[in-house]
């Protein structure tokens, strides 16, 4: 039960922390903040990497192979795709 | 690696990822910023390789390089006005993953999770139900976005029924999963229930409001990857997940208010004209006045303030590089051009101003709407191509209307409006726009594209 309020501090916390950092976030960027939070929500690919890696179910492993492959797609992706459309945005020459 | 030192690494990446959006409160420090979540990404990655659970790297490597290559792949030959379904399918794909991990949590308990088992089944079975409906939801809304799936159908009482089952019914069985979590059978069932839940709810949303169901299915992706940190006992999963579900439910939120929608009335209701509204004859009847291209030229000859106002009908066109060399042409010629952008003038928030930097034109020139209102009644010509529901009148004056309430431009306070069009046919809402017979206002037909050429080769003969 301890564990599970640590849990739920940090959970809240962040909450806030997120929304305090994106509503600073201009709407000419709104397009990149959406890839680039979606890159970070890839995060998940941590625990699919140990899934895949474990070898007490094979189920399990070939469902963390699947999770790891759909969770890079995003990471590498969602930043990629971010950089790209950043570097378009330009001041006046 | 300890697990401490493991975890010290992932306070690390969260502070990056953090800092990473921090940057993105500017065009300037962005880049940056983007860079430093990469960074805190791959600083995660890695640490987690050297986790002693791991025992074989093989699906490992297998999994990185073919994620790796497909997401590189997508990055880099995306167009940007496909951008909104790339973003949609990323979605799906993160969903989809958190329900796979907490699969693999059922599977093999002791491999990856150390957490107490009703936080264990609790949080696995939240992360299959949003996992697998952000996964079918997204999926749908980019074969809409890409034009492959047209089906639409009316959203019903008899459809919100089967919604209501399909949700009652999944939770049913997510509490199956808390009593009996060695049946994993009982999660599959609920991952089938929920993608069809996922499916339904998105199949009656129209083209116009996937900018809300993307910016709502992207804070689902979040609060999956951070129910996935609850089943795993990862801090650095929690925060990131909130972060990016923090991020989705506000631009959700901007977007709703920028349509002057509830998010209820989006998800399932409908709009379009009501009895009440007047038909396009009594609004336009004989009122409407046209120009061509050589008599608009005449009125940009004395110009000093032009704001352009693109809708989606302008990149449809792909007339934004047609647009920037006009706009290029007058500020040669001495007159200011500025940009005036409607919160849902693209397919998903913010994607106009992606287009038009995409076409080089410089970020200082585009305004948000509540930036740029005030200025109208100084310009002498408000350009407004491709957009229509967001430059009505009706929503300002007219309490019937179905729009009524709802932010506009407000153009037809500028000298002279000029509008862009193919005809005087309805914009999403379905209604005619009484800006188009405005007496101030002149209607340029014609494709988006050559009729901004036109335009630019008149005004360069003047």
């Amino acid at each position: 039960m301890e564990a599970f309020i640590i849990y739920i501090t940090v959970f809240v916390l962040a909450i806030f922390v997120g929304f305090e950092v994106i509503t600073k976030v201009p709407p000419t960027l709104h397009t990149p903040l959406m890839s680039g939070a979606n890159a970070i929500s890839g995060i998940t690919v941590v625990g699919a990497i140990v899934a895949a890696g474990s070898k007490e179910s094979t189920l399990a492993a070939i469902l963390g192979c699947a999770a790891v492959i759909m969770a890079t797609i995003n990471v590498v992706g969602g930043f990629l795709v971010t950089n790209r459309m950043l570097l378009m945005f330009k001041k006046k020459k | 690696m300890g697990i401490s030192l493991i975890n010290i690494v992932y306070l690390v990446a969260s502070v990056c990822f953090i800092l990473g959006l921090k940057g993105l409160a500017s065009p300037r420090t962005a880049p940056r910023g983007n860079l430093i979540g990469a960074f805190g990404m791959l600083l995660a990655v890695v640490a987690t390789l050297l986790d002693q659970h791991i025992v074989t790297f093989q699906l490992i490597i297998i999994g990185l390089v073919v994620g790796g290559a497909i997401g590189t792949y997508l990055a880099l030959t995306v167009e940007m006005t496909a951008m909104p379904q790339m973003v949609a399918a990323f979605n799906g794909f993160g969903g989809g993953a958190s329900a796979l991990v907490a699969a693999t949590a059922l599977l093999a308990p002791g491999d990856l999770s150390n957490v107490p088992p009703i936080q264990l089944y609790v949080a696995t079975a939240a992360s299959g139900i949003i996992g697998a409906a952000t996964f079918t939801g997204s999926m749908v809304a980019w074969a809409k976005l890409q034009g492959v799936l047209r089906w639409q159908p009316k959203s019903d009482v008899l459809q919100k029924i089967i919604n209501a089952t399909l949700f009652l019914a999944s939770l049913a069985l997510g509490a199956l999963v808390v009593m009996n979590p060695t049946g994993v059978w009982a999660y599959w069932l609920l991952v089938a229930v929920a993608s069809v839940l996922g499916v339904m709810l998105t199949v009656p949303i129209g083209g116009a409001d996937m900018p809300v169901v993307i910016a709502l299915l992207n804070s689902y992706s979040g609060l999956a990857a951070c129910a996935t940190g609850f089943v795993l006992g990862n801090n650095v999963l929690i925060i990131a997940g909130s972060l990016v579900g923090a991020s989705g439910l506000i631009l959700t939120s901007i977007m709703c208010k920028a349509m002057n929608r509830s998010l209820t009335n989006v998800l399932f209701g409908t709009l379009g004209p009501t009895a009440e509204t007047a038909s396009a004859d009594e609004v336009y009847g004989g009122k409407v006045k046209s120009a061509s291209a050589e008599e608009a030229a005449m009125i940009f000859e004395t110009a000093r303030l032009v704001i352009i106002v693109p809708g989606y009908g302008m990149a449809v066109a792909q007339a934004q590089h047609s647009v920037r060399d006009l706009a290029n042409l007058l500020h040669e010629r001495g007159a200011e051009v500025r940009y005036a952008i409607h919160p849902v003038a693209g397919r998903m928030p913010g994607h106009m101003n992606v287009l038009l930097a995409e076409a080089d034109v410089p970020y200082e020139q585009l305004f948000a709407l509540e930036d740029i209102n005030d200025s109208f009644p100084e310009a002498d010509i408000a350009l407004v191509i491709g957009a229509n529901d967001v430059v009505n009148p009706s929503a300002r004056e007219d309490t019937s209307s179905p729009i009524y309430g709802m932010p506009i431009l407000d153009v037809d306070k500028a000298q002279t409006v000029m509008i862009i069009k193919r005809s005087l046919s309805p914009g999403f809402a379905g209604i005619p726009n009484p800006l188009f017979a405005a007496p101030n206002a002149l209607m340029l037909y014609g494709d988006g594209k050559e009729m901004v050429r036109e335009l630019t080769a008149a005004i360069r003969e003047e």
